[in-house]
């Protein structure tokens, strides 16, 4: 029975002790205890969260810069291609524009040469006429010097005329 | 600073059972005449394990360390008695010697019914019980328990004030996951993410103050030894806070329950309330099932450790080789069973805490 039967004794040091120090522990050391694990908690929250915002940031912005980079690398080759195409339609151009220049010179020489043989055929011609002039007055001068020519030949026209 | 510490508190140990040594030589002396013949029947008595494990779980006047040569070996302690007839005594436990002498009028009685307590022969002869209030073994151990919690808890508080936001150290270390472990599995489970935090500091200092003086229990030697949490009137201190906390935060569907339970028969409360009779009882029980299941327990496993303990000096009273050779098995069996009690120490800790959180939790319960 003395066993199971509480003593006034330590039931009155125990309600007393037990109530002082769990208010003096409450008061100096649970609630700062339990405060700072809160707040280290939250704080290693708080910092796993700001770590998982940083990567998913850099994802993105490698993956924008891939982007960005895929679109220079394309832009690149369509002005290589751009430029190859335009090499090319200027030589070709440049080509295609020399014959017909050069055909036009030789269209033009050739209207040159021709129009420079008609002068000289004409100027030919002229001359030729001249000459022959100028020879047949010099023989019908020699030939009229003399009036029984001139008579002869009036006479050998006149044969010619019959009058109706 | 810590070291010091340590230092000044093992020289005042040391000390302390010194004079405690010296007193008991110079009251041996002073009384040798009287104590012969108790120091005789002392040495011829027959072992009786029944109330040397009585005398090991129960309290005490003095702290007993040990039995050398017909002396005994202990640290005495302040006696506070109030008594009707001669008012207020404070002593100290070594003017009784052991029960073998008379103090101002004070007898600590050796046999019979009050075995142990302090009687006071009244001026017709009668034997009066006055207040005991005395610094006995068990209120030592637990005001010394106390210290360390205090200590221990308030210097972790302080560490973690000085290094907020850094990984534990040291003692905090030890203590973070037991606080963790009560917080996240005890009081958020029972209570609720919401209404825990008030009876966080109740749970924290339940759990530590059983979980240190069951382990403090288990040592056999001076700052520990006493059976503290295996005494009834500190488990029912305990039972009764928790009682208390249950029945102030209980809400109205609570007492709804309690009072006219829903979804019982009317017949069962009507004529005869016997739901609602049930039901009272039940707030009763619950902490009453919890001062005696750590009681019981912690008890228990003192009686056993005492037991096996005992069987060799059983055996040595047959005859002093079967004590030397029960001794093996016996330390054996002890040694299991110490470390049985190791484990019995935190788990009933943690079956107090966890049980008193269920009652709480259950009270403060919402509608569902």
């Amino acid at each position: 029975m003395e066993l199971v039967t509480p003593g006034i004794g330590l039931l009155f040091w125990m309600l007393l002790a037990f109530t002082i120090v769990m208010v003096i522990l409450k008061k100096f050391a649970w609630k700062p205890i339990l405060a700072m694990l809160k707040d280290r908690e939250e704080s290693i929250d708080n910092a796993l969260k700001a770590a998982d915002n940083a990567r998913d940031e850099m994802s993105k912005l490698q993956s924008d810069n891939e982007k960005i980079l895929a679109e220079a690398r394309a832009d690149r080759d369509v002005m290589l291609k751009e430029g190859k195409e335009m090499k090319y339609q200027i030589i070709s151009d440049a080509k295609s524009g020399a014959v017909t220049e050069a055909n036009k010179i030789i269209e033009a020489a050739k209207a040159t040469i021709q129009s420079e043989k008609k002068a000289a055929v004409s100027d030919m011609k002229k001359q030729i006429a001249e000459f022959s002039i100028q020879i047949s007055e010099k023989i019908l001068r020699e030939e009229l010097s003399n009036s029984d020519k001139q008579e002869k030949l009036v006479e050998d026209l006149l044969k010619d005329v019959n009058f109706n | 600073m810590k070291s010091i510490g340590k230092i000044l508190l093992s020289i005042a140990i040391i000390a302390f059972s010194f004079n405690a040594y010296s007193e008991e030589h110079n009251a041996q002396d002073t009384v040798t005449n009287e104590g012969a013949e108790h120091h005789d029947s002392h040495e011829t008595a027959e072992f009786n394990p029944g109330t040397f494990i009585l005398d090991h779980i129960g309290d005490s006047h003095d702290w007993h360390i040990l039995t050398y040569d017909g002396h005994h070996v202990s640290i005495p302690l302040p006696v506070i008695v109030y008594s009707e007839h001669t008012g207020l005594h404070f002593f100290m436990s070594y003017n009784f010697e052991h029960g073998h002498a008379e103090y101002e009028g004070l007898t600590l009685e050796l046999e019979g019914d009050n075995k142990g307590k302090i009687t006071e022969k009244t001026e017709n002869g009668e034997v009066y019980l006055p207040i005991d209030i005395s610094i006995s073994k068990n209120v030592l151990s637990l005001l010394m328990s106390l210290s360390l919690m205090m200590w221990v808890f308030i210097s972790v508080a302080r560490k973690y004030k000085a290094n907020p936001r850094t990984a534990p150290s040291g003692m905090q270390n030890v203590v973070e996951p037991f606080i963790l472990f009560i917080r996240d599995d005890v009081a958020k489970a029972a209570i609720g993410e919401k209404k825990y935090g008030k009876f966080m500091p109740y749970l924290l200092t339940i759990f530590f103050f059983i979980w240190i003086n069951n382990m403090l229990g288990i040592i056999p030697l001076f700052p520990g030894g006493a059976n503290l949490t295996g005494n009834i009137a500190v488990t029912l201190v305990l039972a009764v806070f928790t009682f208390v906390l249950t029945t102030i935060n209980g809400n109205k569907n609570y007492w709804k329950h309690i009072i006219n339970a829903p979804g019982v028969p009317w017949w069962l409360k009507f004529p005869i309330p016997l739901m609602p009779v049930v039901e009272i009882m039940g707030v009763f029980t619950k902490p009453f099932v919890l001062m005696v299941r750590l009681f019981a327990n912690i008890t228990a496993g003192h009686i056993i450790i005492m037991g096996f303990m005992s069987l060799i000096f059983i055996f040595g009273n047959m005859s002093v080789a079967a004590g030397y050779g029960f001794s093996v098995v016996s330390v054996l069996f002890v040694i299991f069973m110490t470390v049985l009690e190791l484990l019995v120490a935190f788990i009933q800790a943690y079956v107090f805490t966890l049980l008193s959180a269920l009652y709480i939790g259950m009270a403060m319960e919402e509608h569902h």
